[in-house]
């Protein structure tokens, strides 16, 4: 191919994305030939992995500038589908849908609150530390502050949070890795590591952000054409996120006539670890105001903190391109996120409408219990039904699933080839592989730039601070998945964690390090220290059965956190002297968009 | 008042008018989300629910576009734009 990489990229991911699709068909015919769907299993996923690990190998760089910020020449589209990818995790791809499918309206603040945020990234942050041109998020908060401690304290807080996310992510892998390749997940999980680090230790930023390109298209495709095909099979409509109206009316009509019977304690133990009945309605508003704006103003202000997210507007050629690029990334989150609600209620419907031939509720529980898929994803423990009342016919309140299997079990339930159960586990792979990678990335540069070269070793040469970066990239991975082994925390909650640990002590050292000339070191310091600490202890204190006040919950701490934070930086900035003149000076050329950045392109 | 500083001001206000419209989408709709969702919404859909599925998702593409674009418009005509394209 003529010309550089940069200019090819649009032929490339073409071609790329030519070929997936050719996959896909060539092994749907595999399937008409009678390949097993074990087999089939297997190859998307290796198949899929080994492209993103010859992609990994073929963005090897030694350069600092290329490992940390991929050379700062990523174009604003493809910086916004890298994103994308960075951003939807597991948690997005398997779980959201079924959050939805089982908690209705309350759950989706989280929808609001992880689009919405983009808009704080874009109008708050992400062009001003762009022009800052600095390679991590505590390098902006060291150099803006000045001083060490603020610099540690940053690093301090973004692994904190991003640790917390990352082991969710790497759970995820294990968990579809072990399913599709059929090892046990002990095992799985470091299968997924190694894939993670494939994409990863060679070419650093570089290397993640050309996969992560590649691993958006996978799951996209893999997210949306279940949910399309499924909607027209079952006759719903042939765009389903603007005609699914009468679906959404006839689930409401279903609860009312089904009504919300509870279940006794004694009948719900018997039901196994995980699953779920449906006990919300649909589409009505289930939630109070206050219950619904915390959650999503949390994920909102954790979304702008988060440091994985924010590193990536650092890859683009300017300050202008950054704002664009944010659009573009929310464009594209967009794209999966609006699908999800269509994904749950296609799903819902198919299984309760008694008047569908998919539908169970009605059916005698006998007839249910020899379906085959039934007896598939009741094996797999993600499905349950159970006759409480004894009259032999499946009730709603009668039927238990887990929140994964909206996703991973309504393609086989409505109906379509196996291959389509293979693509979704792709997709899954691609969405736990791709965020994780942005998680250690953000951690293993944090502290091999901040905490090694600026603090430990400002003399050291670039290759040796790139050994230290990739040495750390390897320990912090296998940290991430020993803990991801013994699984103690599920893998939405933890996400959820993750954005108010973030929010609550960097959200208004870096808004304030922007916005207000007069914040200085000592508030800065104050300001990460008690959000954090303060955060963190309300959530120990209400997990240890304190009752919380304001209806702030475990899920939204950050709000409790980030309040403290604010109030402890502003305090302690107006009792201080204000900032020397060059951080005022510095901080008015960071409002400038032209001219140099403020820290060199090698520092 | 410095070219430096108008810049700057403009840019502030252009950020006070985003975080209304993105406040209006994020906060405000909801907190009147039992009463809005009598209402049928686009395409047929309880108004609430809508918002939640895609609405508020949608005006946020759509807002942060439109204020990359003014903030552009804001950076030239006090010719702090960068050279080159994106």
């Amino acid at each position: 191919m003529k010309g550089n990489f940069i200019d090819n990229l649009p032929k490339v991911y073409g071609i790329y994305t030519g070929g997936f699709l050719a996959f896909i068909i060539i092994m749907s015919i595999a399937e008409q030939m009678g390949m097993t769907a074990k087999t089939i299993g297997i190859c998307f996923v290796a198949f899929t992995v080994a492209i993103y690990a010859i992609i990994g190998y073929l963005s090897r760089t030694a350069q600092a500038d290329a490992y940390y910020v991929a050379g700062r020449q990523v174009p604003t589209v493809f910086n916004g589908m890298a994103t994308a990818a960075d951003w939807m995790s597991g948690a997005s791809f398997v779980a959201m849908a079924g959050g939805i499918y089982f908690k209705g309206y309350g759950y989706m603040a989280l929808l609001v609150g992880w689009t919405g945020g983009y808009v704080l990234v874009a109008s708050l942050l992400a062009p001003y530390l762009r022009k800052f041109g600095c390679y991590t998020v505590p390098d902006f908060i060291g150099t803006r502050y000045g001083g060490n401690l603020s610099r540690f304290l940053a690093v301090v807080v973004l692994t904190v949070a991003s640790f917390t996310y990352v082991t969710a992510q790497i759970n995820a892998t294990g968990t579809i890795a072990s399913v599709a390749l059929d090892i046990p997940f002990q095992y799985a999980v470091y299968v997924g590591l190694v894939s993670i680090l494939l994409c990863s230790m060679l070419g650093g930023m570089r290397g993640v952000t050309w996969t992560q390109v590649a691993q958006y298209i996978v799951l996209i495709i893999a997210y949306l054409l279940p949910v399309f095909w499924i909607s027209n099979k079952m006759g719903a409509g042939f765009f389903p996120h603007f005609m699914l109206a009468d679906e959404v009316s006839r689930i409401a009509e279903l609860e009312a006539q089904f009504g919300f019977v509870k279940n006794s304690a004694e009948n719900l133990k018997e039901v196994p670890k995980g699953l779920a009945g449906i006990t919300k309605a649909h589409s009505a508003v289930n939630a109070t105001p206050w219950a619904f704006i915390s959650l999503a103003l949390a994920m909102m202000m954790g979304t702008a903190s988060l440091p994985h997210v924010m590193m990536r507007y650092f890859t683009t050629p300017s300050v202008k391109a950054a704002r664009k690029s944010v659009g573009w990334s929310l464009f594209f989150i967009f794209l999966l996120y609006s699908s999800a609600p269509m994904l749950a209620t296609l799903s819902k419907l198919s299984l309760i409408d008694p008047t569908l031939p998919t539908g169970i509720i009605g059916k005698s529980i006998s007839e249910v219990q020899a379906i085959d898929w039934y007896q598939n994803w009741n094996q797999a423990n993600l499905m349950f039904v159970s006759d409480f009342n004894g009259n032999g016919t499946l009730e709603l309140n009668e039927f238990f699933m887990g929140g994964k299997a909206v996703v991973l079990a309504t393609p086989e339930i409505a109906g379509l080839p196996y291959v389509i159960s293979g693509l979704v586990a792709a997709g899954g792979m691609a969405a736990a592989m791709s965020t994780a990678d942005g998680l250690i990335l953000a951690i293993a540069n944090a502290i091999s730039h901040d905490v090694y070269y600026k603090i430990i070793d400002p003399k050291a040469e670039t290759a040796k601070r790139l050994v230290v970066a990739r040495v750390l990239l390897v320990v912090i991975g296998f940290a991430g998945a020993t803990i991801a082994a013994m699984e103690i925390q599920g893998i939405l909650g933890s996400v959820i964690w993750a954005f108010d640990f973030a929010m609550s002590g960097l959200f208004f050292p870096l808004v304030l390090g922007v916005w207000w000339k007069r914040a200085n070191r000592e508030g800065a310091i104050a300001g990460m220290a008690l959000g954090l600490i303060s955060g963190a202890g309300y959530l120990i204190w209400v997990r240890s059965g304190g009752s919380g006040f304001l209806g702030i919950t475990q899920l939204t701490f950050g709000i409790f956190g980030s309040a403290v934070s604010l109030v402890a930086m502003v305090v302690v900035s107006l009792m201080t002297s204000a900032p020397n003149a060059a951080t005022q000076k510095m901080v008015d050329e960071v409002r400038v968009p032209s001219g140099k950045s403020i820290l060199g392109k090698q520092h | 008042m410095s070219k430096q500083e108008q810049h700057w001001e403009k840019s502030r206000g252009l950020l006070f008018m985003t975080l209304a419209i993105w406040f209006v989408f994020s906060i405000g709709i909801f907190l009147f989300g039992a009463e809005m969702n009598e209402v049928t919404g686009p395409f047929g859909y309880p108004l609430t629910y809508w918002f939640t599925c895609q609405g508020s998702l949608g005006a946020f593409v759509i807002l942060i576009f439109w204020f990359a674009n003014r903030q552009e418009k804001i950076d030239e005509e006090f010719g702090f734009s960068e050279r080159g394209d994106d």
